[in-house]
């Protein structure tokens, strides 16, 4: 036990060490102010105290004053607050800004590893979580920044105190002792008791998210199905869960936040009782007194500052948790420093010996694959379903990487490329349209530098053209949170007019045409063909008018090509192959 | 479709009050919960009167130094700080548990309520913020409720106790500290506006955070394929530095309002000492009551502090709440009639199901064009149907109507057969439209779970080798034999191990072993390849047979098969009748038929 508690609390000082090296100017500076606001506040107490014993004592025991001792107090009082204020005003401003800044550089790294990890990562990790991490978790991570300036400063403040209460008192300095020390153990105890609480609550609430995110999603199913008892039945069994664990949570924290709070009043009250024997043994006096009383009083409030700062820490620590294995993770897609062939025409693909499995899948989703490409010729993957073909199409622009073998643009290896330059080269595709929200302009040029009539001509290629001239404002006009002004059809087709607007050496199109009329389709696929430099196009597909676009079919079946050869030669060589082309046309002669 | 009520312009106490009606439990904790807090206030004051007593009876007695009394005071004191102690901890034992458990509830009755509104099927692109209202928006009323809610209750009580000792020790004192604390008062409301403007920025820019970051994580293919790596770092860049800058601004805000007090409690220090001086002169006023004013005074500073703290977080738990209660207040389109009206809601009859139009007319908003117009037709029990059309011509719609998912803006939709009686769909109770009747949708969303645990879902209870069986009878051996544990393969999130048409195929299963009377698919084998679909089908037609099936394809060869063939144009019902007999007849099957012919048969079409 006691070394599992100090596991919690030396992570947890680390984690403060964190936010300090990644920020010393500002901490600096916050800590300085702090340390001017603690000064001030012990300051004004003893202002306060001297007030009393001089001022205000005399005059009432005596009954006559002066204007000029009056004003005296009232300027010490104000002059003190006044460097008070500017100590609060510096601590607040500087440790916002210490923490905003962890914040944002944080939330850059996060997000900075998002696009750098490769998309084998992405597909392990749900999207809820990667949202949570990029700010519920990072924000959890430096929340107790704000206040972390105002503890350490609370910490000097308790340093000073001390030694006054050395030096106006031994006996009065005893309570210091005593209260002090109580305050530091009441806050382990309680960090200790709140970190395994505090994970259970955030492990419980990712929990009720991610069955929120997963019903909603399947929204249709459930409601065709009359679900909808089963789902609230899972979700409220989670809630209560969460409900349960919160309470406990609360628990601890409202025993601790009134301790916290009876502590320093406590304190005060033995400072009075010593105090008072101490007056009457002539060994201080009221004034003394009156000062320490109030000094503890005042104390209260940064004494939370540090009961803040380490509540906060499980809770910071729990979300650090979360966000480093993203920053942890590698796996990051490397770049060679080779340029790709360019202006010749359509790109030539090889594929050598190409494995690829999914992660804790049994089976391989690829194996062996091995087929070329010729540049400028038109190339259709067939195969059943769950044959491998999405995959297949995804390794041709290294959205993932082989588990082994190569593959080969224009005979270099695409590792061995430099960063963009596969997709300088190739478009993709991909079964499912993303539109990004922004104009129809930008999600066809992907903020590339394209005239207004290279977009126009991709549109008209991608028979879209009507329909954007149509929208309100054009090109300009945006399209909504994932193009949800658009329908289906439409976004299948904007997504088409991206990839053809680049002029791609290499296309690939994932049953990306599956909500394209055929004649469209073919307008696309010769339009890329009698180009100047005609593009290399490989497509998955059913259709046979498709297939029949293709110089040369490929057959995946069980993630491995079984076959190659014209449409022609498959369909009198390969049963598998003549039985899925042909289903149509079966259920006809059957019918 | 009715879109989600809004309140944006609604105050803060009404939608406190609407969803404190709307949570009772929480109501019925609460007076208890207060008189608790009282107490709490006490602890606060008892210090100031310690002082005060030990000054002026302690030390200053009539009879010298009276130490007896200053042990005596000094100990009750730490007795009602002690009770104190414990008073604080059970009303936040109470807080958190009636808070927690009222917020639970809330969740759970926003959670059901959210799958009873059709938003959630119609714009897919919302469901994202509707997680929200049954997670943040419900922590955040948490964290307020508990924190700030508390801190506020205590602050205004510790301001009303303060203020009461206070008049008993000294009311000219007590009027010089008001009148020091009223202007900070007044200014509180211009404060508290100032606040909610930086704070809304914030939360604005909160919201481009997020909708930056779900690019970059949903849309993570286009970017690798796109290569646009650069451009949406510097769209994220500009929207954490844009969160930032607004996150810095409102913390100047805030500063300048917490000092303020500060400020002000030290203008009131300098008044009680000047004003008790004088009162003093007269004789009016001890030593030990001006020192307790003294300690009043920074009672006084704490509720202006707590509530620049505490109004940020006021307002985005308010804003949360009113999202929350915007969408309980939400009527869905369709209720079930078991629920809504108990006394009218029938049983779909024990016979194969047909289905009837009653001039059917629906529109997607009031006023829009329709998407079905006047269709008036029927459906004999049995029948297999296909429905075919262009993309947008009213299929979905028709499927939809049938289903329930939506009621018909005019006419009626009604199931049964001419022997036992046609029910109006909207009467049916759900309990026996959603066993009777199943749609499989395009997209046929699959659970994190393995391949046995979807089917099931269609049937609870059915063993893993029901399932494979299914399978079987359906043709699908092969395919679950080549999956790396049969049907005990985990799906993964989404589904996503499967490719999109493995997905459709488990999502048939799982409408088959539901044994519905009436089948709806629509466009449910669209990715599955076209001899997979041709065997599956055909198992379907099979199994099929006794019960009513409505099939929507864009692949022709549905119709060829089907007994009957329903064309929809343009929201109209265009042509009815066998394959064979439209596919000679003028008309737009003919034409579909010809077009899919080609493209089906390996012809390119000329490019139009």
């Amino acid at each position: 036990m006691p070394r599992r508690r100090d596991a919690v609390v030396r992570r947890g000082m680390r984690h403060v060490g964190r936010a300090i090296v990644e920020q010393p100017g500002m901490f600096a500076l916050a800590f300085l102010a702090s340390t001017l606001y603690g000064a001030m506040t012990v300051a004004s107490a003893y202002v306060l105290g001297e007030v009393v014993d001089r001022v205000v004592l005399p005059a009432l025991r005596d009954g006559v004053t002066s204007a000029g001792a009056l004003t005296l107090a009232a300027a010490a009082i104000l002059g003190v607050a006044v460097l008070k204020i500017l100590g609060i005003l510096g601590r607040r401003l500087f440790a916002g800004v210490m923490g905003y800044r962890l914040q944002a550089e944080y939330r850059r790294r996060v997000t900075g590893q998002y696009l750098r990890l490769p998309l084998s990562w992405h597909q392990r990790h749900p999207t809820g979580q990667l949202l949570s991490n990029a700010n519920s978790d990072v924000e959890a991570a430096w929340f107790f920044v704000a206040p972390l300036p105002f503890a350490c400063g609370a910490v000097v403040m308790i340093g000073i105190t001390v030694a006054a209460l050395v030096a106006t008192d031994p006996w009065l300095a005893v309570v210091g002792l005593v209260v002090f020390p109580l305050v530091f153990l009441v806050n382990a105890v309680y960090s200790q008791a709140m970190s395994p609480r505090m994970r259970r609550a955030q492990q419980l609430r990712a929990e009720v998210s991610e069955i929120a995110h997963e019903s909603f999603d399947a929204a249709l199913v459930v409601k065709t199905l009359g679900r909808e008892d089963v789902e609230t039945r899972r979700f409220t069994g989670r809630a209560e869960e969460l409900r349960d664990g919160l309470v406990a949570v609360g628990r601890v924290r409202g025993l601790f936040d009134p301790l916290m709070e009876a502590l320093p009043a406590l304190g005060t009250l033995a400072v009075l009782l010593i105090g008072a024997t101490r007056v009457v043994d002539g060994a201080t006096d009221a004034g003394d007194l009156v000062s320490i009383a109030y000094l503890f009083t005042l104390l209260a409030l940064p004494i939370r500052a540090i009961g803040w700062v380490l509540a906060d820490l499980p809770r910071a620590l729990a979300g650090f948790d979360r966000v480093t294995p993203v920053l942890d993770a590698t796996g990051e897609t490397p770049h060679g420093t080779e340029a790709a062939v360019t202006g010749t025409g359509g790109a030539g693909l090889g594929l050598r010996g190409v494995d690829y499995g999914f992660e804790g899948a049994a089976r391989p989703t690829l194996s062996g694959v091995t087929f070329d490409v010729a540049p400028g010729s038109t190339v259709a993957v067939v195969g059943p379903t769950g044959s491998g073909k999405s995959t297949l199409a995804g390794l041709l622009v290294r959205l993932v990487d082989p588990a082994t073998g190569d593959v080969l643009l224009d005979g270099v290896d695409l590792r061995a490329l430099r960063e963009g330059e596969v997709s300088a080269q190739a478009a993709f595709v991909p079964q499912g349209t993303f539109l990004f929200d922004d104009t129809v302009r930008g999600n066809v040029t992907l903020g590339g530098d394209v005239p207004d009539d290279e977009v126009w001509a991709a549109l008209a290629t991608a028979a879209v053209d009507d329909v954007v001239r149509r929208l309100p404002e054009g090109l300009d006009t945006r399209v909504g949170e994932r193009g949800a002004t658009l329908s289906g059809g439409q976004r299948q087709r904007i997504a088409l007019a991206r990839a053809v607007v680049r002029r791609p050496r290499l296309l690939v199109l994932d049953d990306a045409t599956s909500a394209v009329d055929p004649a469209v389709e073919a307008r696309i696929l010769d339009a890329l063909r009698d180009a100047e430099r005609p593009s290399t196009v490989v497509v998955v597909a059913y259709r046979q008018a498709t297939i029949a676009l293709a110089d040369e079919v490929v057959w995946l079946e069980g993630g491995q090509v079984l076959a190659r050869g014209s449409h022609e030669q498959l369909l009198a060589e390969v049963p598998g192959y003549a039985a899925l082309v042909r289903a149509y046309a079966q259920t006809e002669v059957a019918a | 479709m009715t879109a989600l009520v809004e309140h944006r312009s609604e105050g803060a106490f009404a939608t406190l009050r609407r969803g404190l009606r709307m949570m009772p439990e929480f109501r019925r904790g609460l007076p208890a919960t207060f008189a608790l807090a009282l107490v709490a206030t006490a602890g606060r004051v008892v210090v100031p009167i310690a002082v005060q007593q030990v000054i002026d009876r302690g030390l200053a007695g009539p009879g010298g130094p009276d130490l007896d009394l200053v042990r005596n005071v000094v100990l009750a004191c730490a007795v009602v700080v002690l009770l104190t102690v414990v008073a604080v901890y059970r009303m936040n034992v109470r807080l958190f548990r009636t808070t927690e458990t009222a917020l639970a509830g809330l969740r759970t009755q926003a959670f059901r309520h959210v799958h009873d509104l059709s938003v959630l099927h119609q714009q897919g692109q919302r469901r994202g913020s509707l997680v929200s209202r049954v997670t943040s928006d419900v922590d955040q009323l948490s964290t307020f409720m508990q924190w700030g809610g508390v801190l506020g209750v205590v602050s205004l009580g510790q301001l009303l106790v303060a203020t009461v000792v206070m008049s008993v020790y000294s009311w000219q004192l007590t009027l010089v500290v008001l009148v020091c604390f009223v202007p900070l008062a007044i200014a509180v409301r211009f404060f508290a506006a100032r606040l909610a403007v930086v704070y809304g920025i914030v939360r604005e820019r909160v919201g481009d955070v997020l909708a930056a970051v779900s690019e970059a994580v949903v849309g993570a293919s286009t970017v690798r394929a796109y290569g646009i790596r650069e451009r949406t770092a510097a769209r994220l860049d500009r929207a954490i530095d844009g969160h930032y800058r607004a996150q810095v601004r409102a913390q100047r805000t805030t500063a300048a309002v917490f000092v303020s007090g500060e400020f002000v409690a030290a203008v009131a220090n300098v008044a009680v000492v000047v004003a008790g001086v004088l009162l003093g002169l007269d004789g009016d006023l001890t030593p030990g009551t001006l020192v307790a004013f003294l300690f009043l005074v920074t009672l006084f500073v704490a509720p202006v502090q707590t509530a620049s703290e505490v109004l940020n977080e006021a307002q985005n738990a308010i804003a949360g709440f009113r999202r929350v209660l915007d969408v309980l207040e939400t009527e869905p389109d369709v209720r079930d009639p078991a629920v809504a009206d108990p006394t009218t809601a029938r049983e779909l009859p024990h016979t194969p199901l047909g289905v009837r139009f009653e001039h059917v007319t629906f529109r997607y908003a009031p006023g829009a064009p329709p998407a079905l117009e006047d269709v008036d037709l029927e459906i004999a029990p049995r029948r297999r149907v296909a429905i075919v059309g262009e993309t947008g011509s009213g299929k979905t719609t028709f499927a939809k109507l049938v289903t329930r998912l939506m009621d018909p803006s005019e006419g009626r939709v009604l199931l049964g057969d001419d022997a036992a009686g046609w029910v109006p769909l909207d009467r049916v109770a759900f309990a026996s439209l959603r066993q009777r009747v199943v749609m499989v949708p395009q997209d046929g969303f699959l659970f994190d779970a393995t391949v046995a645990d979807n089917v099931r879902y269609g049937r609870p209870g059915l063993t893993d080798a029901d399932v494979s069986a299914a399978f079987e009878e359906l043709g699908l051996g092969d395919w679950v034999a080549g999956l790396a544990d049969g049907v005990a393969t985990r799906v993964g999130q989404r589904g996503e191990s499967l490719s999109a048409g493995e997905r459709q195929l488990v999502a048939v299963a799982r409408a088959y072993v539901a044994d519905p009377d009436l089948l709806v698919l629509d466009e449910a084998t669209s990715a599955v390849d076209p001899a997979t679909e041709r065997r599956l089908t055909h198992a379907l037609d099979r199994l099929t047979d006794g019960r009513t099936t409505l099939t929507i394809a864009h692949r022709l060869s549905t119709a060829e098969r089907a007994e009957e063939v329903l064309v929809v144009d343009a929201g109209r019902v265009v042509q009815r009748g066998a394959h064979a007999d439209l596919v000679d007849a003028e008309g737009p099957y003919a034409r579909l038929h010809a077009s899919w012919r080609r493209s089906s048969a390996g012809e390119p079409q000329p490019a139009a």
